[in-house]
């Protein structure tokens, strides 16, 4: 069962279209790629997808339910969970507290508990600290959990930002170029962290990526998009040697 | 930031009992006359400060949404529990409580529509709605317009004073640490991320803005019950003003900044009240020294507390 639809999504800024009827569909657990030039409107996809802009056309269905035009955070709650091109941590907060913002939406005592700090908080902050140390556990964290998210080294800030958008309980997953500014053996272990959480997680998983040797590794499927239309579809080697992909984007082998 | 929180029973003991030893000490002081006139009105105007400046941290600092009104909740607090004390007689809490309700309902009125905007357009609309306020005051002849309200009997004593001020520093600083501060701090931190991490971060705008008012409200009645007479321009902008200063002298998101630099502000002002002119020079040598030296403020965004009383006792955090 598809677990994400999306239909005839159409989006411009002025006269020009970022997206032009974009047509999708998303199994679950499918780990599926958006690939193309720069300009060509995938991040813009993304952030129609999780709300920041409202589509001008077109329907997003997820789980069942249309989401079209809903505000981010109510988005996010019905478990769409992304991470950023440009990384967008609370740069300024600790590790700990990145993820425990993400688990706010499942907050469990109300907010008078926190001000008369009645037993439930106590209770309730506990929970919250123990959630984050199992994500931050999983992603290799754990022992910087009190520093200052934008002291880490790069690689770390993007394993944050996944961590971070796990918390949220996503079924889907959305990483825009989480490989971005990472050497190969990073990118590796990326691959197989990316496998793995899907794993763990149940976790449909879309990614925005031009390290081809990622998408080319993990993706099942790939949609190639290209000034704002999708210009193929398929399975990794079937992207490979499309001719208008070659043509647009992956450039002819030079041998 | 903070660290997960228990209940510590001999913290707290030790924490309550220095507030009772302050409380007493000041009130066997003022019973027993040591204190005079012109202490005590420096000591309520620092209480009165400290919850103006400690509410206005929580819009300010905490959530960063830059607010100019401050004074005009100051006001709707003070002409709240006049009407409730004055005008029908009734009980001071009942003032009180009134005060913090037309607030906290002016902060929701007025954060609703406002709290769209962001930095400087918030700043300008805060500014204009405070300055609604007052001037909507001046204009309705039941609180006598421009003339102001006289002889408003002097209710706000030590007790009320300090009470208020724990109140309130407790009820932020309880906001502030836990999940739903966090959530708080994240409107600050990055809008567009928080908002994409599942927080409504209209909503805890409002929410703050609305604490925020609410305290000021309170600050308005005690204010309006210290000093016995309450008119519109007492409320005015540079009103607003002060407290921000206090707040930004303090640093932003610090609420122990907040209040150090309230008392700090407070006792200059009074030492320098037979010289205005150079008051208001000084406020701008002072500000203009901190923004280059110390642009953060006084304590940045850190807090003077147990952790750092902790470490001076050997304490490992």
């Amino acid at each position: 069962m598809s677990v994400m639809i999306i239909e005839h999504l159409h989006k411009s800024f002025g006269g020009l279209s970022a997206v032009l009827d974009f047509n999708a569909y998303l199994e679950e657990q499918e780990l599926i790629g958006l690939i193309g030039p720069n300009g060509a409107g995938k991040t813009t996809v993304f952030n129609l997808i999780t709300g920041v802009y409202k589509p001008d056309e077109g329907t997003i269905r997820f789980a069942g339910q249309n989401i079209t035009g809903l505000p981010p955070y109510e988005i996010c709650s019905r478990g769409i969970a992304r991470t950023f091109q440009n990384i967008r941590l609370f740069k300024d907060l600790t590790v700990l507290d990145n993820v425990r913002i993400a688990l706010h939406k499942d907050v469990q005592y109300p907010l008078l508990s926190a001000v008369f700090r009645s037993p439930g908080f106590f209770k309730g902050e506990a929970d919250i600290r123990k959630k984050a140390d199992e994500f931050l556990e999983i992603f290799n964290l754990a022992d910087k959990r009190d520093e200052i998210a934008s002291n880490l080294p790069y690689g770390e800030q993007r394993r944050l930002e996944i961590a971070r958008a796990l918390a949220t309980h996503p079924r889907l997953l959305i990483l825009d170029e989480p490989a971005a500014g990472m050497n190969p053996q990073e990118t590796a272990e990326l691959m197989e962290l990316i496998r793995s959480i899907r794993q763990q997680f149940n976790l449909t998983i879309l990614l925005i990526e031009h390290d081809m040797s990622l998408v080319m590794g993990v993706c099942e499927r790939i949609y190639v998009l290209d000034y704002g239309q999708i210009i193929a579809e398929g399975s990794p080697e079937e992207i490979r040697n499309n001719k208008r992909v070659i043509e647009a984007y992956l450039g002819e082998e030079v041998s | 930031m903070q660290k997960t929180q228990h209940f510590k029973p001999v913290q707290f003991i030790i924490e309550v009992g220095i507030l009772v030893v302050i409380f007493t000490l000041v009130q066997y002081l003022i019973s027993a006359g040591l204190l005079n006139q012109y202490y005590q009105i420096n000591l309520a105007s620092i209480c009165i400060n400290i919850i103006l400046a400690v509410s206005l941290n929580l819009i300010n600092g905490f959530t960063g949404q830059l607010s100019l009104g401050h004074a005009g909740f100051m006001a709707v607090g003070a002409y709240a529990s006049v009407i409730m004390t004055t005008y029908m007689e009734l009980p001071f809490i009942v003032g009180i409580i009134a005060a913090c309700l037309a607030a906290a309902l002016a902060g929701f009125i007025i954060g609703v529509p406002t709290l769209r905007l962001r930095g400087d357009y918030l700043a300008i609309a805060t500014l204009g709605f405070g300055e609604i306020i007052r001037v909507v005051l001046q204009n309705i002849d039941y609180v006598n317009g421009p003339a102001g309200i006289m002889g408003i009997s002097k209710l706000s004593t030590w007790p009320w004073l300090f009470g208020s001020v724990v109140i309130t520093i407790l009820v932020i600083v309880n906001l502030v640490n836990s999940s739903y501060g966090r959530a708080i701090i994240s409107v600050r931190e990055d809008e567009v991320a928080a908002e994409l991490m599942g927080v409504n971060t209209t909503k805890y705008k409002v929410l703050a803005f609305v604490v925020g008012a609410m305290f000021a409200g309170l600050a308005g009645a005690l204010y309006a019950h210290y000093f016995y007479i309450i008119k519109p321009e007492t409320f005015n902008f540079m009103k607003s003003f002060d407290i921000l200063v206090m707040v930004v002298l303090g640093g932003l998101g610090s609420t122990t900044g907040a209040i150090i630099a309230a008392i700090f502000i407070t006792v200059l002002t009074a030492a320098l009240q037979s010289f205005p002119a150079i008051r208001m020079i000084l406020y701008a040598v002072i500000l203009v020294t901190v923004m280059i030296y110390r642009p953060q403020g006084l304590m940045g965004n850190r807090e003077l507390g147990r952790r750092t009383f902790g470490r001076l006792w050997g304490d490992k955090k």
